[in-house]
């Protein structure tokens, strides 16, 4: 009995070890994807496709069976016509946004239209520690890594692995993702980050003199060179100050991630990201 | 043949666990079926498996998400260690002894998984008290209900066999 505990406490120590210099390993050169993540993540993926696969067709059957084919399909189509008007709502205040910058500056720039790939959501992360899901596109579709990805109701995220049938993204909600956000009445600027849970923090490199308060429509700055600029990131829920300076400023976010099923993957060219991210 | 059992089941938690995190509870306060596997391993079978599970399940979850590789498989490592000793050290039979263990695993996983990513000054920790206490309800919870469908399973077989072969006689 000594032996065997003796053993497994040898064992453990050797295991602990090793992945003690594996994490050293990976903090000290921390560059783009590892090799492990991408193989491990391109195997995965295909698994979660094929579980994907199977759930949609199941719950395809029985919603077609139990609310009558017609009433489905017809659903379903409104809802991508509601989908895409939201997606075009969406669009047109971004270049609303864009035009008063414009404006501000009395300088024309190009307009950048946003080229985006539909997406659908095949599974949740591996882990409740992070906040990401899988998506069904990847470099075939020419998905590629940091790209952003949006739904009719906002900011989704952006893309952090590739594969070339799938992708992982990380949700703006993933404690550790952040973006370049702007409240749209007193053009605050401010970058918000996940809490973990369902909220965003953006206290953080807020100015003291900023105006921000509860109900504020809070967009995407696009000074990150990730998110394009005047996009819905959510509304601001409650502000604490301690003396000038502001101590937590709590914004939900517009888009619902658990009930999140399709999204669209932002494919715009590099220069008209940096030219919507350089005009305020 | 009882590592291929467990790598299917490892296979099989990390698949239900992006399954069903689309459609349960999302965030911190999410039930970590991987986990619950390598608890219930570590309680059945002993340190020296539950360490060995821990690390692999650990491992492909930590490659399956955006963290650092080694992190969550270090944190179930030791919770898959300490769940053997506890195994293997107390009678753990009983509903409420197994959901205390379940519990318990939950919170040392979830301090040396924030701790080390606090230490590494890479996540924003904040006060995760409420999540990592829903997440401990949630873990033993269907740990406990897992150890009793398995357990009652070769039982109720048996007895439905015996059922046919009293009703052919």
């Amino acid at each position: 009995m000594i032996e065997v505990r003796h053993r497994a406490g040898l064992l453990l120590v050797a295991v602990v070890l090793a992945q003690i210099i594996l994490i050293s390993a990976q903090v000290n050169t921390q560059r783009g994807v590892s090799l492990l993540e991408a193989v491990a993540f391109g195997v995965f993926s295909e698994v979660q496709r094929t579980i994907a696969g199977g759930v949609a067709a199941v719950r395809g059957a029985w919603t077609g069976y139990v609310a009558l084919r017609g009433v489905v399909r017809e659903n379903e189509a409104l809802r991508r016509r509601l989908a895409q008007a939201e997606v075009e709502l969406q669009q047109q205040r971004a270049l609303a946004d864009r035009s008063r910058g414009l404006a501000r500056l009395l300088e024309l720039r190009e307009q950048a239209e946003l080229t985006t790939v539909a997406a659908a959501i095949v599974g949740a992360g591996a882990t409740p520690d992070f906040q990401t899901v899988t998506i069904d596109k990847g470099t075939a579709d020419g998905v590629k890594r940091d790209m952003a990805v949006i739904a009719p109701a906002g900011v989704v995220g952006r893309v952090v692995t590739t594969g070339a049938r799938a992708a992982k993204v990380q949700l703006l909600i993933d404690r550790n993702a952040a973006a370049g956000a702007i409240v749209e009445r007193s053009r605050a600027q401010g970058v918000v980050v996940g809490a973990g849970d369902d909220r965003l923090h953006m206290e953080q490199y807020v100015s003291e003199s900023a105006d921000i308060a509860v109900g504020d429509v809070v967009m995407s700055s696009g000074i990150d060179g990730i998110y394009p600029k005047g996009f819905l990131i959510g509304r601001v829920e409650s502000v604490q100050k301690s003396g000038t300076a502001y101590k937590r400023i709590l914004v939900k976010p517009a888009v619902d991630f658990r009930s999140l099923e399709e999204v669209l993957v932002v494919i715009a060219p590099a220069g008209a990201r940096e030219a919507a991210g350089s005009v305020e | 043949m009882k590592a291929v059992w467990i790598a299917l089941a490892i296979l099989l938690a990390l698949a239900l666990q992006s399954v069903t995190g689309r459609f349960l509870v999302r965030g911190p306060a999410a039930v970590d079926l991987v986990l619950v596997l390598v608890v219930y391993v570590g309680l059945t079978t002993g340190m020296v498996s539950g360490l060995t599970v821990g690390a692999l399940a650990g491992l492909a979850q930590d490659a399956l998400s955006t963290g650092i590789v080694g992190v969550g498989g270090l944190a179930k490592t030791v919770v898959g260690f300490l769940a053997g000793a506890v195994g293997t050290q107390f009678i753990v039979t009983q509903p409420f002894p197994r959901f205390v263990v379940f519990f318990g695993a939950t919170a040392v996983h979830a301090a040396l998984f924030m701790g080390l990513y606090a230490l590494l000054d890479m996540r924003q920790v904040g006060n995760p008290a409420t999540a990592v206490a829903g997440q401990a309800l949630g873990n033993a919870v269907i740990g406990v209900v897992a150890f009793q469908v398995i357990e009652m399973l070769p039982g109720a077989v048996e007895r439905r066999r015996a059922r046919r072969a009293r009703i052919r006689r």
